[in-house]
């Protein structure tokens, strides 16, 4: 699974909607790094999905570059891409397909038009779905299961891509803590599998435990990135997210954010 | 990670599916009732046949005229039938698959009325009485120039495909189109109406060999494209941006499959008419028993289609004596009650 150079290099990228009045996405430069979990975090309609979807190439940049594996992301195909990365978006429509049939359209990308399913491509759907947890529900609907057991669904469909790096925006909004935690152990172990992560979240909390680096944004900007002690500080989350906040350090010596009671103007 | 939750435990047994029978064998036994329907059609009408005298017609062995009603009037109309069911139910679901819409059917883009529109047009003008290829040929002129105009309105509306902004074009354009039909009605006089009418009620009464080698000469190319694109439309049917990520080039893939699964649905228009609810209920019949999976749900639905459509086209030759009922009368008085039946079942499925 693991492929070290697979990781982004995004230089001074700019993004405006169509005759949109100011620039989604403002002079942004990151590096994603491979084997790491990157996190980007930031306030509701900061760029996080938009960057997201530029990373991806299903966007055109305005202007700047992005690479991804040393290549102009716009010269990958969409086979070659998903070859390389897997992904979980938010939102999708549930047809009648059972679990299986779903995981298996993570195979798609490896095969031809008319070409069947191989042995390799059954082995990768049955270890993705046992990864998740969904194998004991391999033949039932997707309407028939939770939104957890959905969600997982989701992602063993981009783990039967086998892909070196996976892609999340938002993947455990609307799980419970049970669920949200199952799903952040599993991004855990497989970076330490060397599968690249990168997620959308809001969960800053999760995210200042699990990701190796952070990046956040704010109107389109990258305002703060590095090490969750770096980036979640009292400060800069107050002032992004335009509400009181207090940081303590848990017992690990994360960062953890608890928003304070509103106390008039916020800094 | 999870045991077994107490959820999976207690749902009935039925929300596990057990789709029973491989692709092949759904296949073949589609196929057989397929044929049945085709040889029911042949043998039974206004002089009904037995299975040797069926035999006897076909090889052109027994009496001049049962020869020439087999061979001149039911064969090319059970085929017609077939085919144009075939090509309706592939149609719709197509649409649904693009639209992520259980509600999108053939004639969604405006094809129908666009038909219409020129069927009517041949009708009053008298240019039908000219030539029996005036007003096929008008009705699906009419077909795609409607599907163009509703692809120009929600091509200037964004710059991407929008299946949404699509859906509405085809509406506003079909309602424009109807109102027009109805203008032109108004002055038309009574006979025109009449024939007019009866042509929007669909009918396949005007099949020839013509019309079936031209039907088939679309359908079979159209088919193989649609099937070819069974995989990208599974993504589609998830999501356009799912389809993206596991692929797609979404666009392209869109604006094709759009395209065929229109051609189809104004390439049966032309030859038989508006038929309703083929496209609609076939596919969710289909799509209820073994799920969304286009590689399985076209093909069945291609069998499917044509099995119904000549069932019900032999039921309109053959229910009312010596008059023929118009066949979207057949389609819809057996579709709604499907449909309602659809809408009613528990939304888990």
């Amino acid at each position: 699974m693991s492929s070290s150079n697979m990781s982004w290099s995004l230089t001074d990228v700019r993004f405006r909607h169509p005759g949109a009045a100011r620039d989604a996405i403002n002079n942004v430069t990151l590096a994603t790094h491979a084997g790491c979990i990157t996190a980007l975090l930031g306030p509701n309609g900061a760029g996080k999905s938009t960057l997201l979807q530029l990373m991806l190439g299903v966007l055109p940049v305005s202007s700047g570059d992005i690479r991804f594996g040393n290549r102009p992301i716009a010269a990958w195909t969409r086979t070659a891409l998903a070859r390389e990365v897997g992904v979980v978006p938010q939102g999708e429509a549930e047809p009648l397909f059972t679990v299986r049939e779903m995981v298996a359209m993570g195979r798609y990308p490896f095969l031809g038009r008319w070409q069947r399913e191989r042995e390799s491509d059954a082995t990768a759907i049955a270890a993705a779905m046992r990864r998740c947890s969904v194998d004991e529900f391999a033949d039932r609907r997707l309407a028939t299961l939770s939104g957890g057991e959905r969600q997982r669904v989701r992602l063993a469909r981009a783990l039967a891509q086998e892909p070196s790096v996976l892609v999340l925006d938002e993947p455990t909004t609307s799980l419970d803590i049970r669920h949200e935690m199952i799903a952040f152990e599993l991004l855990r172990s497989l970076r330490d599998d060397g599968v690249t992560v990168v997620l959308v979240t809001h969960n800053l909390n999760l995210a200042a435990r699990y990701a190796d680096d952070l990046v956040l944004l704010h109107r389109g900007e990258v305002v703060a990135r590095g090490q969750p002690t770096s980036v979640i500080t009292t400060e800069t989350i107050s002032r992004v997210y335009d509400w009181p906040v207090a940081v303590e350090l848990n017992a690990d010596g994360a960062p953890q954010v608890v928003p304070q009671a509103f106390v008039g103007a916020s800094t | 990670m999870e045991s077994t939750s107490a959820g999976a435990i207690a749902l009935p047994a039925r929300t596990r599916v057990h789709y029973g029978m491989p692709v092949s064998m759904r296949l073949l036994a589609l196929a057989v009732i397929l044929a049945l329907a085709l040889v029911a059609a042949i043998r039974l009408g206004a002089v009904s046949l037995s299975t040797t005298a069926l035999l006897d017609a076909v090889t052109g062995r027994g009496d001049a005229s049962t020869v020439a009603i087999v061979r001149q009037l039911r064969m090319p109309r059970a085929l017609q039938a077939a085919l144009v069911g075939a090509a309706l139910a592939v149609s719709g679901a197509t649409f649904q698959a693009l639209l992520r819409n259980a509600l999108a059917e053939p004639y969604i883009l405006g094809v129908s009325s666009g038909a219409a529109f020129g069927a009517v047009a041949t009708v009053v003008t008298g240019w039908s009485m000219r030539s029996v290829w005036a007003l096929p040929a008008a009705a699906f002129a009419g077909a795609i120039g409607s599907m163009l105009l509703v692809f120009r309105i929600a091509f200037s509306v964004g710059r991407a495909l929008d299946a949404r902004v699509l859906l509405l074009a085809g509406v506003v354009v079909s309602s424009f189109l109807v109102a027009l039909i109805w203008l032109v009605l108004t002055f038309a006089d009574t006979e025109s109406v009449r024939s007019a009418i009866f042509w929007m009620m669909g009918s396949h009464a005007g099949a020839s060999w013509r019309s079936v080698s031209i039907l088939a000469t679309c359908l079979v190319p159209s088919l193989a494209v649609l099937f070819a694109l069974a995989r990208p439309l599974n993504l589609l049917a998830v999501g356009e941006s799912t389809a993206a990520y596991l692929g797609t080039n979404v666009e392209r893939t869109k604006l094709i499959a759009f395209a065929v699964a229109t051609l189809l649905a104004a390439v049966s228009v032309a030859v038989s008419g508006t038929i309703g609810f083929v496209g609609l209920v076939v596919p969710h019949a289909m799509r209820l028993l073994w799920g969304s999976d286009n590689r399985a749900l076209l093909p069945c639905a291609a069998l499917a289609g044509g099995a119904f459509l000549v069932g019900a086209d032999t039921l309109s030759r053959t229910l009312a004596g010596a008059n023929e009922l118009p066949i979207g009368v057949v389609t819809a008085l057996i579709g709604v009650p499907c449909f309602v039946w659809l809408l009613r079942r528990p939304a888990a499925l």
